[in-house]
C-alpha cells in the first residue's frame, strides 16, 4: 500500500485541483490495476461495509494505549475525525512497519475479514494491525475502514484523472463508472478500452445532468421563446431503464432503487425496451392536485421491501423531464424540444403513473416570475428554466439548465446548543442548534452547519468556549445571546421533534448582532407557515 | 492557602507577598515577564523584571524608554517579602520561569515552555517546587511532536520541490521565535539565503547579535521591484497570508509551521499547501513530564482548554486546577492561538 499512501500523501499536501489529477494521472498509469481498481472506487466516494464499530475502534485505542475512554474521547472530539484520533494516539514507533500489504489485500480480504469474528477478536486484529504498520498508513487503513477519504477529491476529478490517463472524452469515462461499479482489475483495464458503439446498452445508468442555481436576472437569459419552464419538484431525482423485461430504477447518488418503488417497475412494463426516463419520483395521492410533503416520500425511501399499507398510504408516480434513449438509440446529443417531443408520445395514456412534467405557459419573463409566485402553493420548490435546444450534458455544466427557485423562508433563532464539527472544521464549534420561544421559553428547532465565514465562525467558537453553561459529551449549551436569521426551504408538521415541526434544508443566513434574544421569533410563527 | 503567593487578578497574576504581577494585561508598578511574546510582554508597566537572555527582544517589544531590570538564570533577587529567580523555560531566545519563594514555600510559573531540543535557546530546567502553574496549550495526547529532523527534513525536500517546479516557497511562521528557529535548524543543512518578511528582520537581527546561528538571510524588501523568487523560501508571518504582500510571489507554495498542524482538519481549514508540525509549545507528554519532574503538590493549569490535562493528572492522583478558579483572570488566550 505504500504507492497508494504516497498518492494520498500528495492529494494530502496540495490545495490544487490540477496537481491532484496530474497526481492520480500518474498513480493509474503506474500502479498494479488490482489496486488501482480500489483507489478509483475510495478516491471516488465508494466505501466498504462497515466492518468494525466506533465503539471497538476506541476499545482498541483504549487497550493500546491505557488512556482513560473520557480521554479518548475528548481527543476524538477535538480532531474530528477517529481513524486520525487513533494515529495520533498511537505510541508512534519510528520503525517504519515491516511488511506491505497491497490495497486491494486490504479491501478485498483483511477489512472483509473483520466481519466474520467475534467482537473481542476483532479488537485483537485491529491492535494487530496498528502495530504493524507505519504512522500514516494506520491513518489510512483506519479511514477505510470507517467511511469514505476525505482527501479533496471529487467524483468528477477522478473521471478526469481517467481521462487525462486514458486520453478518452471525460464524459464516456463518466459513463463506465456510473451506477454501482465494482472494482477489479478488469474492471479498471475496461476503463481505458477504446469506445464500442453499443457500450450505453447495459444497465449502467447515463450520468445526470444537473442544473445550477440561477445567480443572475432571468432577463439575461435572452427571448423567453428559447426556454421551456417547469415546476422544481422536490422529490427523488431518479432513472428508469427498460432493459429486456427488466425495469432498473437509479436514484440520482447512482443506487438501484431495486424493489422500493414497485408500482414504477411494474408499470415499466408496458414501455418499450431500450428507453431510459429521466424524472422526479413524487409521492402524490391519486386525484389530488398537489404532490404530498417531502417527508412522506421520506418514508418510502428508508422502506426496501414497502408494505400494502404503506404503499397505499403514500403512492408513488414519476415525473418525467426528460428522454435519454429510445429504441436503443442515444438520444442525448439531440436537442431538449425532440427529446421532450418524443417524450410525451411514449408516456400518453400512462398518467398518473408516468407523467411528462408539465411545461409551465409564458410569454415573457415577467408571467413566468408572477406563476413561481405559486411554486409554495404548488407544493414545488420554484421553477427549473432549460434551453430548448441543450443536449442532455453531463454532471453540472452551467449555461443550459437552471433552477429557478422561490426565495427561502427566514426566521430569527437563538443559538442554545454547540458541538465540534469535523474535517476542515474539527476542534471548533461549528455544529449549532438554534431555538425559537415557546412561550417563554426556547425550544430547539433547526440545527445549522453552514453560513458563517471563517471570521465569524473563529468569534463565535471563542465565544462559546467563554460561555458554556452545560455539557453533554460534545455537545455544549450556552447563554442564550445571540440571534441568527436561519433560511429553510420548507416546514412540516413532525410528531418526531420537540418543537412539532420540522424545517428542511437550514442554513444561516446572518448573524444579526442587531437583535436581542426577545426579537427571536415565536413557534406559533413556525406552526403557521408549517399548516399553510 | 496557595494565594499567599499567588492571586489571579483581572490585571493578571499576582503575588500579594511579593507585590508584583507576572506577565499582566494591563500597566502595573512591578512587573516579572516570562518571554517576548504580545500576550505576555506588554507596554506600559513602571518597571519590568526579565530574563538577561531575552533583553534585547524585550526591548523591542516594550519600547527603548521601558525601565526593566535583567537577571542571569538561577541569579536570586528580592521583591517584598519573596526572593525570586528566574529559570530557561526552553520557549524562546531568553523565555524564563518564574520561581517564587516566600512564606514558607516555592511557587513555579512556567509561562510558556517546551521540552524539546531547539538550537535557538537554553533548554527547560525543571524546578522544584510547591506549587506549579503550567501552560496547556496543546493539552491532549494526540499532540506529540515529531523528531525536529525529520521536520525539516520535510521542509527541505519541499523547498526542493518549489526548486524543481520554479515556484517560490513561502513558510508563514510566527515573526518571533519560530521562525528563528527554523533557520537555526536549516543551517544543518543548508547555506542558501532565506528571505524574510518585514516583520521578521529585527527579530532575527537580535537573534544573530545573541550569537545563534541561522542561514543566511536577506529582507524581501532589499529585492528590487519585479524580482522573481522562483525557487527561494520566503518565511513570513500568518498575518501576511492573503495580503497584498503575497502578489509578489505568484504561484507560490505555501506552508505553515505549527503544533496546530497536527490535526489535519486544522491545516486543512487553513488552505495552506503544506504544514509543518513545529511548536515551541510543550506537547502532551512535554506537559505531563513538567509536572512530574517539578514534584509540585499543586498544579495549576492556563492557557488553553486545560480541561482534559487537569482531569488526566486528578486521576494520577495530583491536585490539579485551574489558575482562573483561583479568581478573576481572564485566560490570554483562546483555542488556537499560542503556537
Amino acid at each position: 500500500m505504500h504507492r497508494f499512501a504516497a498518492l494520498f500523501e500528495a492529494l494530502d499536501r496540495t490545495a490544487s485541483t490540477s496537481a491532484k489529477r496530474d497526481a492520480m494521472a500518474a498513480y493509474f498509469a503506474g500502479a498494479p490495476a488490482e489496486d488501482a481498481a480500489w483507489a478509483v472506487y475510495v478516491l471516488g466516494g465508494g466505501k466498504l461495509k462497515r466492518t468494525a464499530t466506533s465503539t471497538e475502534m476506541r476499545a482498541a485505542l483504549g487497550a493500546e494505549t491505557g488512556y482513560a475512554e473520557w480521554l479518548i474521547d475528548d481527543s476524538y472530539s477535538h480532531v474530528g475525525d477517529l481513524a486520525e484520533t487513533i494515529a495520533l494516539m498511537l505510541p508512534r514507533d519510528d520503525a517504519t512497519g515491516g511488511s506491505d500489504t497491497p490495497l486491494h489485500v486490504w479491501m478485498e480480504a483483511r477489512l472483509p475479514s473483520l466481519a466474520r469474528l467475534e467482537s473481542a477478536e476483532r479488537i485483537d486484529a485491529l491492535r494487530e494491525w496498528w502495530r504493524d504498520l507505519p504512522a500514516s498508513q494506520v491513518f489510512l487503513v483506519n479511514k477505510l475502514l470507517t467511511g469514505s477519504l476525505r482527501v479533496g477529491v471529487s467524483h468528477r476529478l477522478v473521471v478526469q484523472a481517467i481521462a487525462q490517463w486514458t486520453a478518452l472524452p471525460t464524459d464516456l469515462i463518466a459513463h463506465r463508472l456510473s451506477g454501482t461499479w465494482k472494482p477489479s482489475a478488469a474492471a479498471f483495464r475496461a476503463l481505458a478500452e477504446a469506445e464500442r458503439p453499443d457500450e450505453h446498452a447495459g444497465e449502467r445508468p447515463y450520468p445526470f445532468f444537473l442544473a445550477s442555481p440561477l445567480e443572475h436576472g432571468v432577463e439575461t437569459l435572452g427571448p423567453v421563446t428559447d426556454w421551456v419552464a417547469e415546476w422544481k419538484w422536490d422529490g427523488i431525482r431518479a432513472q428508469l431503464m427498460r432493459r429486456g423485461d427488466d425495469a432498473i430504477l437509479w436514484s440520482r447518488g447512482e443506487e438501484r432503487l431495486d424493489g422500493r418503488f414497485p408500482e414504477l417497475e411494474n408499470a415499466a412494463n408496458v414501455l418499450p425496451a431500450g428507453c431510459v426516463i429521466d424524472g422526479e419520483i413524487l409521492a402524490w395521492a391519486p386525484g389530488e392536485a398537489h404532490p404530498m410533503p417531502f417527508a412522506a416520500l421520506q418514508k418510502r425511501i428508508g422502506k426496501h421491501k414497502p408494505g400494502p399499507k404503506l404503499l397505499a398510504d403514500t403512492p408513488v408516480r414519476l415525473m418525467a423531464y426528460d428522454l435519454l434513449e429510445y429504441d436503443g438509440q442515444d438520444l442525448r446529443d439531440t436537442p431538449l424540444h425532440a427529446r421532450r417531443a418524443r417524450l410525451e408520445a411514449l408516456l400518453a395514456g400512462h398518467a398518473p403513473t408516468f407523467m411528462l412534467s408539465p411545461p409551465v405557459a409564458a410569454t415573457t419573463w415577467a408571467d413566468l416570475a408572477t406563476t413561481r409566485a405559486q411554486s409554495r402553493e404548488r407544493r414545488t420548490e420554484g421553477l427549473m428554466l432549460k434551453r430548448l435546444d441543450s443536449p442532455y450534458r453531463v454532471g453540472r455544466k452551467r449555461g443550459d439548465w437552471w433552477k429557478w427557485k422561490v426565495d427561502p423562508y427566514t426566521i430569527d433563532a437563538v443559538l442554545l446548543y454547540a458541538q465540534p464539527g469535523h474535517g476542515r472544521r474539527s476542534g471548533l464549534f461549528t455544529d449549532y442548534t438554534f431555538g425559537v420561544w415557546d412561550g417563554d421559553t426556547l425550544v430547539p428547532v433547526a440545527k445549522a452547519y453552514s453560513g458563517l465565514d471563517d471570521t465569524e465562525i473563529g468569534k463565535l467558537d471563542r465565544w462559546i468556549r467563554a460561555h458554556t453553561i452545560d455539557r453533554f459529551g460534545p455537545v455544549r449549551s450556552v447563554q442564550p445571546t445571540h440571534v441568527f436569521e436561519l433560511a429553510f426551504e420548507a416546514i412540516q408538521a413532525s410528531g418526531r421533534h420537540k418543537a412539532g415541526v420540522a424545517v428542511r434544508f437550514p442554513r444561516i443566513l446572518r448573524w444579526r448582532t442587531d437583535l436581542a434574544i426577545n426579537d427571536a421569533d415565536h413557534l406559533d410563527e413556525l406552526r403557521r407557515l408549517a399548516s399553510g | 492557602m496557595d494565594s499567599d503567593l499567588l492571586l489571579p487578578r483581572p490585571q493578571g497574576l499576582y503575588c500579594p507577598a511579593g507585590d508584583f504581577y507576572i506577565d499582566p494585561m494591563q500597566p502595573v508598578a512591578r512587573a516579572v515577564v516570562t518571554h517576548a511574546h504580545g500576550d505576555h510582554a506588554r507596554a506600559g508597566s513602571a518597571l519590568y523584571h526579565v530574563a538577561a537572555a531575552g533583553v534585547a527582544l524585550m526591548q523591542e517589544r516594550l519600547g527603548a524608554t521601558a525601565t526593566i531590570r535583567a537577571y542571569d538564570y538561577g541569579e536570586r533577587f528580592t521583591l517584598g517579602d519573596t526572593t525570586l529567580s528566574l529559570h530557561p523555560s526552553g520557549h524562546v531566545l531568553g523565555a524564563a520561569q518564574v520561581r517564587i519563594e516566600g512564606r514558607g514555600k516555592v511557587a513555579v510559573v512556567s509561562g510558556d515552555y517546551k521540552r524539546d531540543p531547539d538550537p535557538t535557546c537554553v533548554p527547560f530546567e525543571p524546578v522544584p517546587c510547591d506549587i506549579f502553574v503550567t501552560e496547556s496549550t496543546f493539552g491532549l495526547p494526540i499532540y506529540r511532536w515529531p523528531p525536529m529532523a525529520e521536520v525539516i527534513d520535510g521542509m527541505m525536500a519541499w523547498w526542493n520541490e518549489c526548486r524543481e517546479k520554479g515556484v517560490p516557497a513561502v513558510l508563514f511562521c510566527y515573526a518571533l521565535g519560530k521562525a528563528q528557529r527554523v533557520l537555526a535548524e536549516l543551517a544543518t543543512r543548508t547555506e542558501r539565503t532565506v528571505y524574510l518578511h518585514g516583520a521578521m528582520v529585527r527579530l532575527v537581527e537580535a537573534y544573530r547579535e545573541a550569537g545563534i546561528r541561522m542561514v543566511p538571510t536577506q529582507p524581501v524588501s532589499d529585492e528590487a521591484r519585479g524580482r522573481d523568487f522562483a525557487g527561494e523560501l520566503i518565511l513570513a508571518p500568518p498575518s501576511a497570508a492573503g495580503s497584498p504582500w503575497m502578489k509578489r510571489f505568484s504561484k507560490a507554495s505555501t506552508g505553515f509551521a505549527s503544533g496546530w498542524m497536527q490535526v489535519r482538519g486544522a491545516r486543512r481549514r487553513r488552505g495552506y499547501d503544506r504544514g509543518f508540525i513545529v511548536s515551541d509549545h510543550a506537547d502532551w507528554r512535554g506537559l505531563v513530564r513538567s509536572v512530574e519532574d517539578c514534584g509540585a503538590k499543586r498544579i495549576y493549569v492556563t492557557h488553553g482548554d486545560g480541561e482534559a490535562l487537569i482531569r488526566y493528572l486528578r486521576e494520577r492522583g495530583h491536585h490539579a486546577r485551574a489558575l482562573r478558579s483561583l479568581g478573576e483572570m481572564p485566560d490570554v488566550r483562546a483555542s488556537e492561538e499560542g503556537d
